[in-house]
């Protein structure tokens, strides 16, 4: 195939909108299909997606693409055109969703540069069956041919009103397409499209080129008629004109007004009966009833089509907006945090830097939620694993999905789909048992699958919950024992590390035929997905009543408003969320266990005690809890108390990562980053959720 | 006609680099690493220690809203520490986009050491860590050229992470 006239931007362009129609159909289809049939809204949906991706996909020479999404437009104007027609729904669906598969396969061919050559053979074969059966149910072989001939007439059709009365000049012009070119009515719709901010008016006929295929042929036949008023010169066009795609012969002139008017005439006294269809619109949804439009109505519908309220941002510059945004915060606390300006104590300073400081916090905000996606879109794609899992597995399982509205960045949207989709998988698939297992252990016969997202601290909990058979702990253990993996003995281990093991890039399944077989099938993956954005993978489960697996995700990158500590020579952050209160304990207070572990009481609860100086061994002459002071942290319900030589004060700061350099030595130990303060210094984030932290609760 | 001339272009920014050797003390010894690796060079600056590193892994240094990680030099080639002075220099070297500052006593200059004068280090130290790429020689003296991959060795920091553990 040879795209060497395509230009770049155009087959972005493509790849955006047809990735977004496809989406959207999935999701379209995975509901319909709940409810267990198309609604009248949804069938001429769905009949508007084919059609535009037949048509985009005719543009850019996918011509396998496109014949595909001719076929299923086939099938739904046969199912729109005829109220009540009867038709097997789950076959169709199934079908629908088999071609989403093969377009989201060929789209990322596309976007890699590659040809999309997948093979449509079989799946034309299956639509052509389906529409061939569909025909012959319904007694509807006509049908269409009838339909189509119905509104071909010559009409011709206003794109744009005349604002005001200027020297127009007049010319017409007739364009031949190449013989075998293909959509004959889309190129020529591409030409009367672009050439609108280059003419006042334009009249062309056959006027209903897109909605009616007929029109193919009559282009075909006797070429593309356009009548043109402009102002731009003769030249302008004609170079315009010639440098349309597939161009056989143009044959333009200046022409008469009396002849434009003529044409003007005829489309006048002519009412307007095909629906209006214009791309930009084209994501509404319109009423694809043929309805009697006065000139006024299309003349707004026009102009509000020219607005775009949504532009799409290539990340790349998002990226480096942020990195901007964050170095003028830091920049801000230099200028208004500078020990000598604010020794002098200028009151309209302050107020000047108060105002800076709102405008950069406002503009942190604005950056940050730019960047900020809702996971709905990634939890819809999970419908659809469940639904051809189930299929597949003949299990009967339902998944609920809690809080989709919560946003995190969009990059880690990108990175969390993929074990989202392993976790669902395997829970299914080795979590949730058979109906009649289920039956016989008192469960309901149908499965169930919680997918909860909600926010904690700064960080997103992404849960999935299955009410299965659960992980067997000492079947784990002894198969990681076996394979070499641990060597203490199970008595030493905790729950959570024997599950963590699942987790193991080495843990192998082989061989295993038992209740968790299977689990852990790419869960090295997930794992690995999920550390990587800086996350972390808490697994649990009860024998028998089921497992749970939380992701846990920061929302990286992000500006967090910190508690700066000093200890020695050293600085941290803490991040605000996570301390809960500050004091100055007397050292009666604190308790000593036989083991030389410290803790304290506060009102009535024994909180443990970390040392940072002990803990990072680090210099101190402020080692006694008189002159130190302690910081309450507190981590999904688990606290501690950290002693700190003294609190510099609260600050807002970027979150840096470590040196890779670093980091591939050794992950130091609640340490999550590190940030830049006012003074240019550094200091290390510490991520409380990795200290010795401990339940403190009131009973 | 124009590969021509992408090939000779490229092939004079490579010789500008090629040869060249950034030289540096340690002690009694020079040192060279390849100019090609060289982003900057640096005075010595406060360093933020990160703890449960190391010992010739200082810490982390903010370079211009940039952080690295630093290593000394002494340290790393197991030589006695030196208090730092105002000769005291950081050299940062970029490698397979890892950025890292390594402390040296003093920079001394930018030499020009012909592949004629360079030979490959005696086989002294076949069982230890091999920094030394090779030997070269200018003028009276005589350059330890610095292996910059072997210094950020994966391989080593499998080790230490290991005896970490």
């Amino acid at each position: 195939m040879n795209n060497s006239y395509i230009d770049e931007p155009m087959l972005e362009a493509y790849v955006y909108e047809t990735s977004q129609i496809i989406e959207t159909l999935e999701q379209l289809m995975i509901q319909s299909e709940k409810v267990g049939n198309f609604s009248a809204d949804a069938i001429n949906e769905i009949f508007r997606f084919m059609h535009t991706i037949k048509g985009s996909s005719a543009m850019m020479m996918f011509n396998e693409i496109s014949t595909l999404a001719h076929k299923i437009e086939d099938i739904f104007y046969v199912i729109r055109e005829n109220q009540g027609v009867k038709y097997d729904f789950s076959t169709l669906v199934d079908c629908i969703l088999e071609s989403v598969d093969y377009y989201k396969i060929e789209l990322i061919k596309i976007r890699n540069g590659e040809t999309p050559d997948g093979d449509t053979a079989s799946l034309t074969d299956k639509v052509n069956d389906y529409l061939e059966m569909l025909k012959e149910d319904n007694g509807l072989k006509k049908t269409k041919k009838e339909k189509e001939t119905k509104s071909e007439k010559d009409q011709k059709y206003y794109i744009r009103p005349s604002k005001k009365e200027d020297p127009a000049k007049y010319y017409k012009a007739k364009i031949m397409f190449k013989k075998d070119c293909e959509m004959e009515n889309i190129r020529a719709y591409t030409v009367i499209h672009n050439i609108v901010d280059l003419v006042e008016e334009v009249l062309y006929k056959p006027s209903d080129i897109i909605d009616n295929d007929q029109s193919i042929d009559d282009i075909r036949a006797n070429g593309f008629l356009m009548a043109i008023r402009s102002t731009s010169s003769e030249e302008d066009i004609r170079k315009y004109l010639e440098k349309t795609v597939f161009l056989e012969s143009l044959d333009f002139g200046e022409a008469e007004e009396d002849w434009y008017k003529e044409f003007e005439v005829i489309y006048q006294d002519q009412e307007i009966h095909d629906d209006i269809k214009i791309p930009e619109t084209s994501k509404k949804y319109i009423e694809n009833q043929k309805v009697k439009k006065e000139k006024e109505d299309i003349k707004q519908e026009v102009t509000a089509t020219t607005t775009q309220s949504i532009i799409s941002v290539n990340v790349d510059k998002l990226d480096m907006l942020m990195d901007m945004v964050g170095e003028l915060v830091i920049a801000e606390a230099m200028v208004s945090q500078n020990p000598e300006v604010v020794r002098l104590e200028i009151e309209s300073f302050e107020k000047a830097s108060r105002q800076l400081h709102k405008i950069s916090s406002e503009l942190q905000d604005m950056v940050m939620a730019i960047r900020m996606v809702a996971l709905s879109t990634t939890f819809m794609k999970m419908h659809r694993i469940v639904r051809d899992m189930t299929r597949k597995l003949s299990k009967d399982v339902v998944l609920d999905v809690y809080g989709e509205e919560t946003e995190v960045d969009k990059n880690i949207i990108e990175k969390i789909a993929d074990p989202l989709m392993h976790i669902i998988r395997n829970a299914i698939d080795h979590g949730i048992e058979d109906g009649e297992d289920r039956v016989a252990k008192g469960k309901s016969k149908q499965g169930s699958i919680i997918l909860e997202a909600k926010n904690s601290g700064s960080d997103v909990l992404i849960i999935i919950k299955d009410d299965g058979k659960g992980l067997d702990k000492q079947k784990i253990y002894e198969k990681a024992y076996n394979q070499g993996l641990i060597y203490q003995s199970i008595e030493d281990l905790n729950d959570k590390d024997i599950y963590r093991l699942i987790l193991h890039p080495g843990f192998s399944m082989k061989e295993q035929v038992t209740e968790f077989s299977g689990r852990g099938v790419g869960m090295d993956v997930v794992a690995k997905n999920i550390e990587s954005i800086g996350g972390s993978v808490i697994v649990d489960s009860v024998l028998g009543k089921g497992t749970t697996i939380i992701l846990k995700i920061p929302l990286t990158l992000a500006i967090i408003e910190g508690m700066n500590i000093k200890v020695g020579e050293s600085r941290f952050t803490i991040p605000i969320v996570s301390v809960k209160e500050s004091f100055r304990p007397g050292s009666r207070e604190i308790i000593r266990d036989p083991d030389g572990r410290e803790m304290i009481m506060v009102r009535g609860l024994c909180y443990p005690i970390v040392k940072l100086y002990e803990y990072y061994g680090l210099r101190t002459d402020v080692k006694d809890y008189e002159n130190g002071i302690l910081i309450m942290v507190e981590e999904d319900d688990r606290s501690c108390c950290l002693l700190a030589d003294e609190l510099l004060g609260q600050q807002q700061v970027v979150v840096k990562s470590l040196p890779n350099y670093i980091k591939r030595y050794k992950q130091v130990k609640g340490l999550g980053g590190c940030t830049l303060l006012g003074d240019g210094s550094i200091s290390l984030i510490l991520d409380v959720g990795e200290f010795e932290l401990s339940n403190v609760l009131d009973k | 006609m124009n590969e021509d001339m992408n090939g000779l272009l490229e092939d004079q920014e490579e010789d500008t680099q090629k040869g060249k050797f950034l030289t540096f003390s340690l002690g009694e010894e020079s040192y060279g690493i390849d100019i090609m690796y060289v982003t900057e060079i640096i005075g010595i600056q406060p360093i933020t220690v990160v703890p449960e590193l190391p010992d010739f892994v200082k810490g982390i240094i903010n370079l211009r809203g940039k952080i690295i990680a630093v290593m000394d030099a002494r340290l790393k080639f197991n030589k006695a520490p030196k208090e730092y002075n105002d000769r005291t220099c950081i050299i940062v070297i970029d490698i397979a986009q890892l950025s890292i500052g390594i402390i040296v006593d003093a920079v001394a200059e930018v030499i020009n050491i012909s592949d004629d004068n360079i030979v490959p280090p005696p086989n002294l130290n076949s069982g230890g860590r091999k920094y030394i790429k090779s030997v070269g020689k200018s003028e009276n003296s005589v350059i330890l050229i610095l292996d910059c991959e072997k210094l950020l060795d994966e391989q080593e920091i499998d080790e230490l992470k290991s005896s970490n553990d």
